[in-house]
């Protein structure tokens, strides 16, 4: 299968560094670890759009890869407010979450009594399912949606943060700390030169796990909560006009938005923590 | 003439949940400015707890520990320390590794200046052409050079080092001994050297001091006659084989393996005429 790398070009982007730009944009559309993930989705298209027609499949039952190009074209501008509504939501829940956890994850990994205290405390917060808490949040805050959403994109995902931070903490070499308090540093320099830096990896392996689940939080409360905004309501519009198409479309737009984020994360881990990634050998 | 560190009848004991853990129990150390003093003793004596002590990272129950003159109450910047486990920042660059204590101390130096410090000191200790690596980049011996010139780029008065050469192969451990001379002639300091490597300590040191067990007091102390740079051949002579002898008797009886002749604390010249006409 040849392909043929198309100049990318946006009206906006089109001068100035553009030329730079759209060069070695043009490398990495060509690359394989650009190539490699996209021939994998065309597969899978291709697989599911055969297999709903050699069943012979309606719609009600699956809707095939076919149906939603009409389904986003008259709908566009939904997507685009309901997108845009999972989106934030999504990102101010797991920025909360990303204070929160660090701070608790701070307490826990500096003070062994506040580990042992609130550990369990933690595991069984966590444990809980969070499609129970979701009414509960709905009819203690009712009609605050955007605050509902926020809230449990942030309680589903602080988890994984707080206890990567707390385990990166304590298992910092003694010797660290020993080197830069015999010099006369403050804990707080500790933490900033050694400790945080060296907590990064763990941290951005949590938030890796983090964003999933702050993402799956937002669509849970958008689905559940009535009136509700956001890609979740819309799927919920399409399950009660038995619209099919557009709950298939919308499951494919909540998963190109995971990516999305996923990605994002993984980008800014390149950036932060990318000295952790050890050449072979 | 006061000496530059001076531990004065120090004890201290660990508190844990399993009680407490005496740890030192009347220990004596002093050591002159520009002296090296190795301390050696049983594993688990309280070794690494004396250097927090002078480090100023631990206070003692009991007794005190001075530095310059002053008395030990908090850690201060004229101490420089390095470990067994070199304890790199892998974000870093050796350079940037190096540079890290002049972050902290207060100093006027210019960014430029702190690099030429610390490229000074790598090109002492032999790695010069190796600043812009990472820490991984090196082997153990090359890291662990690079933590001693982490420990003086500050140009501490006082250099701690806790068993640096601990983990490293025979040959690594020999160049570096031969190293710690070269850089104790161009920058000269006070030393504390915790080592298990009784060869190690008379090479580098001009006085051994040998702990009892734990709870750990002055056992025994050797002055070593030999001082500044000397070869490897120095080990060889009868005189060490010598003083090789009476420290480790004195270890074993640290460990409670033989019984002890000496009274504790006395201080035993070194015999260098007997030493001297066993050569002939
Ligand atoms: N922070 C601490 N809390 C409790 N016990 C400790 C602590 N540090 C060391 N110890 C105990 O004190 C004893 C002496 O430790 P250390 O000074 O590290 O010995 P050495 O360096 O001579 O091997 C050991 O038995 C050790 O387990
Ligand atoms: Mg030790």
């Amino acid at each position: 299968m040849a392909y043929v790398p198309e100049p990318v070009r946006s009206p906006s982007a089109a001068v100035g560094a553009a030329g730079a730009a759209g060069r070695s944009m043009a490398g990495f559309l060509t690359s394989r670890a650009f190539l490699a993930p996209v021939g994998a989705v065309l597969v899978f298209l291709i697989v599911w759009e055969a297999l709903v027609w050699v069943n012979g499949w309606p719609n009600y039952v699956m809707a095939s890869p076919s149906d939603l190009p009409p389904a986003y074209a008259r709908y566009w501008e939904l997507f685009l407010v309901m997108g845009w509504q999972t989106l934030w939501r999504t990102v101010v829940g797991l920025l909360v979450a990303v204070v929160f956890g660090v701070l608790v994850g701070m307490v826990m990994g500096f003070s062994r009594l506040m580990r042992d205290a609130l550990y369990p405390l933690l595991v069984g917060f966590n444990a809980i399912p969070k499609a129970t808490v979701v009414p509960i949040v709905a009819l203690m805050f009712v009609g605050a949606h955007d605050f509902n959403t926020v809230l449990i994109a942030f309680m589903i995902s602080f988890f994984p943060i707080a206890v990567s931070v707390s385990i990166g903490l304590s298992t910092l070499e003694p010797e660290y700390r020993d080197i830069l308090r015999s010099l006369g540093a403050s804990q707080f320099t500790v933490f900033w030169k050694i400790a945080l830096p060296k907590t990064l990896p763990e941290f951005f392996g949590a938030l890796k796990v983090a964003v999933t689940l702050a993402f799956i939080g937002t669509n849970l409360m958008e689905i559940v909560s009535p009136h509700g905004r956001g890609l979740g309501a819309l799927f919920d519009s399409g399950k009660t006009n038995s619209d099919y198409p557009l709950m298939f479309a919308v499951l494919i737009a909540l998963a190109f938005l995971g990516i999305v984020l996923y990605y994002i994360v993984v980008a800014l881990e390149k950036i932060f923590a990318g000295w952790a990634e050890r050449s072979p050998g | 003439m006061t000496n530059l560190i001076d531990i004065r009848d120090v004890r201290h004991a660990y508190r844990t949940e399993a009680g407490t853990l005496p740890v030192l129990d009347g220990l004596n150390v002093s050591v002159p400015e520009g002296g090296f003093v190795a301390v050696v003793g049983p594993s688990g004596c309280g070794k690494s707890t004396l250097t927090k002590l002078v480090a100023g990272l631990l206070k003692p129950d009991h007794g005190e520990v001075w530095l310059h003159g002053e008395k030990v109450k908090s850690p201060r910047s004229t101490v420089g320390m390095a470990f067994q486990n070199p304890v790199m920042l892998e974000w870093r660059t050796i350079l940037q590794n190096v540079m890290l204590p002049l972050e902290i101390v207060p100093n006027k130096l210019t960014k430029a200046q702190k690099q030429d410090r610390a490229r000074y000191l790598l090109e002492l200790v032999g790695l010069k052409g190796f600043e812009d690596k990472r820490p991984s980049e090196l082997s153990g011996g090359m890291r662990q050079r690079a933590s001693l010139c982490r420990a003086l780029v500050h140009k501490p008065e006082v250099l701690i080092l806790d068993e640096p050469f601990g983990a490293l192969d025979a040959f690594t451990r020999e160049d570096l001994w031969q190293i710690m001379h070269q850089v104790k002639e161009r920058e000269p300091f006070t030393g504390v050297l915790i080592t298990h490597d009784l060869r190690e300590s008379i090479f580098l040191a001009d006085k051994v001091v040998v702990l009892s067990g734990r709870p750990a007091r002055t056992q025994y102390v050797l002055d070593v006659p030999d001082t500044g740079p000397r070869s490897l051949d120095h080990l060889y002579t009868s005189e060490a084989a010598e003083m090789l002898a009476i420290l480790r008797h004195q270890i074993e009886v640290a460990q409670g393996r033989a019984p002890a002749e000496a009274e504790p604390e006395t201080r035993i010249a070194p015999p260098p005429g007997s030493a001297a006409q066993g050569m002939h």
